[in-house]
């Protein structure tokens, strides 16, 4: 047993910072750190500049673009981005429909789709959930029926996170009604270009435009865009499912803390700061506890190849510790969390802020947060898997 | 809506303070404050105090023995013991046998039973849960079988408190297997020293021995000591959990709990002060009386729709799960307020055998066995699981 | 010992039900939320001609003369509706301050306009530096010549005050002697909302409220109550306050509550409701047992909310914003993780109770400073 970093780890990690030091923008990583409203541009800049340096997509096979990193240096380069207030990756096209199309797809499609997901010139988004299929993904209803060469896709799909920016959407479609429910899913990689398609945005408790619904009318998907066999998508969705739970939080959660230590020096309670408050020092330190029993678990899982249920107690105690974090960052900023101007989050806003300019993100991101427990599999739903596969119960 | 006692509810409640402040023996006291063992010959010595000025069972109707008094009166009296260090009243007689007995019982129990209830000379204990029927109580397999004017009874009942030293039992007996289970279940009153009933200690893991494991070998039972109905035993039962629902969030007892805590917090040294003075454990003790005021109120609530004649619904299963969540917090801040003392394990310091100085503060010995105790709080009477289900099914129709 | 409402007290629940089932959908409320004032001037007129502005003021004034039960009721019932006209900050807070320390002139002037509808107050208390310590007051009020001594220069910065922009008049708290966070030498004062020298920044709040910042630079205001003797009065309004908010909390647990069982009994996944799930059910039942002591804790603070023991009272309100603080924070929680994704909607209603009862743990003190409160008492 070694908890210790090895000095060519450590030298990575130099070469990390010294990396996001010399390429990232003052006013990008000011927008991050004050939890500012990023724009597509903003992901779009910081993703070419790590493909410039051959970072934007490490954990893909070295031929298609990935790099031969330990598990280690993996963890290390997330982490070092978020702390030192990088954008965040999408997720949707690198590390989701990537693998995917990497692992299951035909040559013809490695060759059209993951070049232009590399140099950010095509962005993805994912088409699972649908109005009545939530935590039971499997009930899904959209429909694609064959057409020639062509299927035909008619349902809606929902919670769809930035549909408004993507070109395309890897979706889940009922291809079969025979069988288990599970058993009659096909994976379809879909032009968000293509007639029939309309985005409607869901706006969120927090006031900010993520989610969409995403209606599907007679959209007409060549047949050459299924991934791998029909009926089968559901196998590769659940590889997908793996490699979505299994990014890690770490980075961003001490973020979180780091954001909160910093409020709570400012903030003045009694005369002295926040932080002298026992009862909140406390909190805090709670909290700092818990995260390094994540960090701790997280380092423990790393020498695994193969994300498995560990990838489900990390969303739930990941997930748990991003709520807690805005949720005391919330209660720090006292009255000032209350005011609710939607335009002091985004950058340039020109007027002096309302209370302290740390205020303005604090309540938007603590009702924003709540999804963290729904999305990706609810918190219950990771329960369930990890009484079963782990339990045996 | 209002919440002043009246004149005379203030006047009783002086009544009731001078009475135990005179009255309770202050070796019974001692033990309390210190939470050694208390004997059945203490409790029966307390009981008959009360039993003599007429307060043995708040509850009953003035007919059996009852003082007859409102629900404010019996929250006052309930108050009021709590202020002194009184023993815990034990349940089994007045609370639950006892009340069964006058609902559903023939003259001739009530004649039998009621008044050596009262007055503490018959000691009951509870035969309900059986090993394999544990949440699942309509599954006990204890069968009694008619045989002329007896039932003769074979089976196991388990987790029965004080079977060693009762009496008398009231079971839960399978006189049938037609229809649902529940229908099939007769409730008899069995005397202990009949042949054939075997109690065995069960040690639980405070060291202690309450618990018991009764085996019931050919038992013959008077179809006389057969309360109401053959096969109607579930709704007895069922009774029995619905009545004095209001007493099992004991926030007398907690109260108690909490006075205690606090002289115990304000002993200890910390920091140069006292632990009581540390925000972060002043704001625990606050956070647990915030929660038992809650329940007390709540309580209030559900005592107020009884003295106004409505009846009290499922919801009360609420006072059993926060009354215990309460009671298990408590003695969980105690032995951390505790500290290293909450360690040392010699339960005869709890008895009359301990002749020697105590190890630590005199009230140290008993509170980590409380501790460890207070964990079946919240798995008997019906877990707060099983609560929570009844909740779910009843009140909220889920 | 007695938990029922009387007959009146019915009467006007069904009365406060009636108009908000009539007046406040998810939809009208936006509408409310987002139009220039942030609320509805005929609500106000409605609320007035329906005795409700008139009810916990005393007869002599105009008043209906009710206590804090009637407020309790009404409270609840608005909190139902999330009602956002600012009877809390007009009635409950100035109403309050009136009656506890106007003089006879500024009773005689003002609480009958006040009950007709005519008048709307808000209170500036909170500073940049206070946190949730009403004492902690930097804001300086020097006496002035003019006006002949009962007039006095206000100056200094107060943040979020809840209903300045629509109120007529506000009440601040301002040193007069003493230095920052000594009980001692503070005073209220009205000021016009017009007077030369107050600049306001209006905003809309979280919860659809507005709220101001206010500069103050020698505002002219006249004290309310005893010179230097702000702190116990602030004491026991801030107390009814928040007395009345709890009955607010629980009209929007209570809201949450039903709407969540309701979805869960209607919302099919894996082939069955939801409410068939046992890990659900508990849940649910945890989130209907923070409402009953929510409510339980409601009823006791406002049966002692004009107790004359100090420390009697004093407990009986922060044990009460406690209790309020944790159950909202947690059915307010559970009631969108039940919902899942719609549960994250503006669409809904759920996220908008939620939000509310997340700012009541925040009004007038948090859970932490109230449990800090209550142990140093």
């Amino acid at each position: 047993m070694d908890m210790n970093f090895h000095p060519e780890d450590l030298a990575f990690r130099d070469e990390v910072r010294k990396f996001i030091g010399e390429n990232l923008p003052n006013d990008l990583r000011e927008k991050v750190r004050r939890g500012l409203h990023l724009g597509k541009e903003d992901f779009e800049f910081w993703q070419k500049k790590l493909n410039d340096r051959g970072w934007f997509a490490p954990h893909w096979p070295i031929e298609l673009g990935g790099v031969a990193w330990s598990s280690t240096q993996h963890y290390l380069f997330q982490n070092e981005q978020v702390e030192a207030n990088c954008p965040s990756v999408m997720p949707f096209g690198v590390r989701m429909v990537a693998p995917v199309i990497f692992t299951y797809g035909t040559d013809e499609q490695k060759q059209r789709f993951l070049p232009p997901i590399l140099d950010s010139s095509v962005w993805w988004c994912q088409g699972y959930s649908e109005p009545g299929s939530g935590s039971d993904l499997a009930s899904l209803q959209t429909k694609a029926v064959r057409d020639g060469d062509h299927y035909v896709i008619n349902g809606t799909k929902t919670w769809t996170t930035l549909a408004q920016h993507a070109d395309w959407i890897f979706c889940l479609v009922r291809t079969s009604s025979d069988g288990k429910p599970q058993e009659g899913i096909s994976f379809l990689l879909i032009d968000m270009k293509s007639p029939g398609i309309e985005v409607t945005p869901i706006i969120t408790i927090d006031g900010s435009h993520e989610v969409n619904s995403v209606f599907f009318t007679d959209v007409r998907v060549p047949l050459k865009n299924l991934i791998g066999e029909e009926n089968k998508g559901w196998t590769y969705a659940k590889f997908l499912l793996l490699f979505e739970r299994s990014n890690s939080l770490t980075g961003g959660l001490k973020q979180q803390l780091h954001r909160l230590k910093t409020v709570a020096a400012a903030e003045l309670s009694g005369g002295a700061a926040l932080r002298d408050d026992s009862a909140f020092a406390a909190r805090v330190a709670d909290y700092e506890v818990q995260l390094r029993t994540y960090d701790a678990l997280e380092l423990r899982t790393l020498g695994k190849t193969e994300p498995g249920a560990e990838a489900s107690y990390l969303k739930i105690l990941g997930t748990d510790l991003q709520q807690l974090a805005s949720e005391l960052t919330l209660q720090a900023v006292s009255y000032y969390g209350n005011p609710s101007i939607r335009d002091a989050l985004v950058y340039g806003y020109n007027e002096p802020s309302i209370g302290p300019e740390y205020a303005a993100p604090a309540a938007p991101q603590y009702f924003n947060y709540r999804k963290t427990a729904i999305y990706a599999g609810s918190n219950e739903i990771q329960r369930n898997i990890l009484s079963k596969a782990v339990l045996g119960m | 809506m209002e919440l002043a006692f009246s004149d005379e509810d203030l006047a009783f409640r002086e009544e009731v303070r001078t009475f135990v402040a005179d009255n309770l023996p202050a070796d019974i006291a001692e033990s309390v404050r210190r939470g050694r063992a208390i004997d059945k010959l203490d409790i029966q010595r307390w009981q008959r105090i009360l039993f003599d000025r007429g307060w043995a069972a708040p509850a009953w109707p003035v007919e059996y023995g009852g003082p007859g008094w409102d629900a404010t009166k019996r929250y006052i009296f309930d108050e009021v013991m709590s202020e002194f260090d009184t023993p815990e009243t034990i349940p089994f007689g007045t609370l639950m046998v006892g009340p069964l007995i006058y609902t559903f019982g023939n003259q001739a129990q009530k004649d039998r039973f009621l008044p050596k209830i009262l007055t503490g000379e018959e000691w009951w204990c509870q035969g309900y849960s059986e090993p394999g029927s544990g949440s699942d109580l309509a599954s006990l397999q204890t069968k009694a079988v008619r045989d002329g004017e007896h039932y003769v009874v074979n089976g196991t009942k388990t987790w029965n408190s004080s079977a060693h030293v009762a009496d008398w039992v009231f079971c839960l007996v399978r006189t049938s297997n037609e229809g649902k289970q529940q229908e099939g279940i007769s409730f008899l009153l069995i005397d202990m020293t009949t042949p054939g009933i075997d109690p065995k200690p069960i040690i639980s893991i405070d060291g202690a021995h309450h618990l018991n494991m009764t085996y019931y070998t050919d038992v013959r039972v008077p179809v006389e000591n057969r309360i109401g109905e053959e096969n109607k035993g579930w709704t007895y039962a069922k009774f029995l959990l619905g009545h004095e629902r209001n007493s099992i969030a004991e926030v007398g007892l907690s109260k108690q709990r909490v006075r205690r805590l606090r002289k115990i917090a304000g002993e200890e040294q910390f920091g140069g002060g006292s632990l009581a003075d540390d925000a972060t454990y002043a704001g625990r003790i606050a956070n647990v009386e915030i929660s038992l005021t809650a329940l007390e109120y709540l309580n209030l609530r559900f005592l107020a729709e009884e003295a106004a004649g409505r009846p009290i619904g499922p919801e009360v299963s609420m006072l059993k799960i926060k009354g215990t969540e309460i009671r298990q917090k408590l003695t969980e801040l105690t032995i951390e307020a505790l500290g290293y003392y909450a360690m040392p394990f010699e339960p005869e310091q709890l008895t009359d055998r301990w002749n020697e100085p105590p190890i630590g503060p005199d009230h140290a010995a008993a509170q980590m066995p409380q501790y460890l105790f207070s964990r079946a709080a919240t798995i008997y009477g019906g877990s707060n699981e099983i609560q929570r289900n009844i909740i779910a099914k009843m009140v909220l129709g889920l | 010992m007695d938990f029922s409402l009387s007959e009146e007290q019915q009467l006007l629940k069904d009365s406060v039900q009636r108009f908000v089932r009539e007046e406040y959908e998810l939809e009208a409320r936006r509408k409310l939320v987002a139009s220039d004032i942030g609320y509805s001037e005929e609500h106000w007129a409605k609320m007035a001609e329906l005795g409700w502005l008139a009810l916990s003021l005393p007869e002599e004034y105009g008043g209906i003369g009710g206590g804090p039960v009637d407020t309790m009721v009404l409270m609840e019932e608005l909190g139902r509706g999330l009602v956002v006209e600012p009877y809390l900050t007009s009635v409950v807070i100035g109403g309050g301050f009136l009656m506890a320390a106007g003089s006879k002139e500024q009773k005689t002037e003002l609480l009958p306009k006040l009950a007709a509808g005519e008048l709307k107050l808000a209170f500036a208390y909170a500073e940049r530096q206070s946190r949730f310590d009403l004492n902690d007051v930097e804001c300086t009020a020097e006496a002035s010549a003019e006006g002949g001594g009962d007039s006095y220069k206000i100056s200094g910065h107060k943040g979020v005050v809840f209903h300045a922009a629509s109120a007529d008049k506000i009440i601040v708290s301002a040193r007069t002697s003493g230095g920052s966070r000594d009980a001692d030498g503070i005073t209220l004062f009205l000021i016009d909302n017009n007077a030369d020298g107050l600049s306001r920044r209006d905003y809309p709040t979280v919860d659809g409220l507005r709220a101001s910042e206010l500069e103050m630079d020698g505002v002219a205001g006249t004290p309310l109550g005893q010179v230097g003797g702000g702190a116990a009065l602030m004491d026991t309004v801030v107390g009814q306050a928040i007395a009345a908010i709890c009955a607010e909390a629980v009209g929007c647990m209570d809201v949450l509550q039903e709407t969540t069982n309701e979805y869960l009994k209607t919302r099919v996944q894996f082939g069955v409701p939801l409410s068939k799930f046992q890990v659900l059910q508990h849940r649910m039942v945890d989130m209907f047992m923070e409402c009953e002591q929510a409510r339980s804790m409601t009823y006791m603070v406002n049966l002692k909310v004009d107790e004359a023991d100090k420390v009697e009272r004093e407990k009986a309100i922060s044990a009460a914003k406690v209790q309020i603080g944790n159950s909202g924070r947690y059915v307010g929680q559970q009631s969108v993780q039940l919902h899942g994704g719609m549960g994250m909607t503006d669409e809904l209603h759920v996220g908008h109770y939620f939000k509310r009862l997340t700012m009541i743990d925040t009004m007038f003190g948090n859970k932490d400073h109230h449990l800090k409160r209550y142990a140093d008492l």
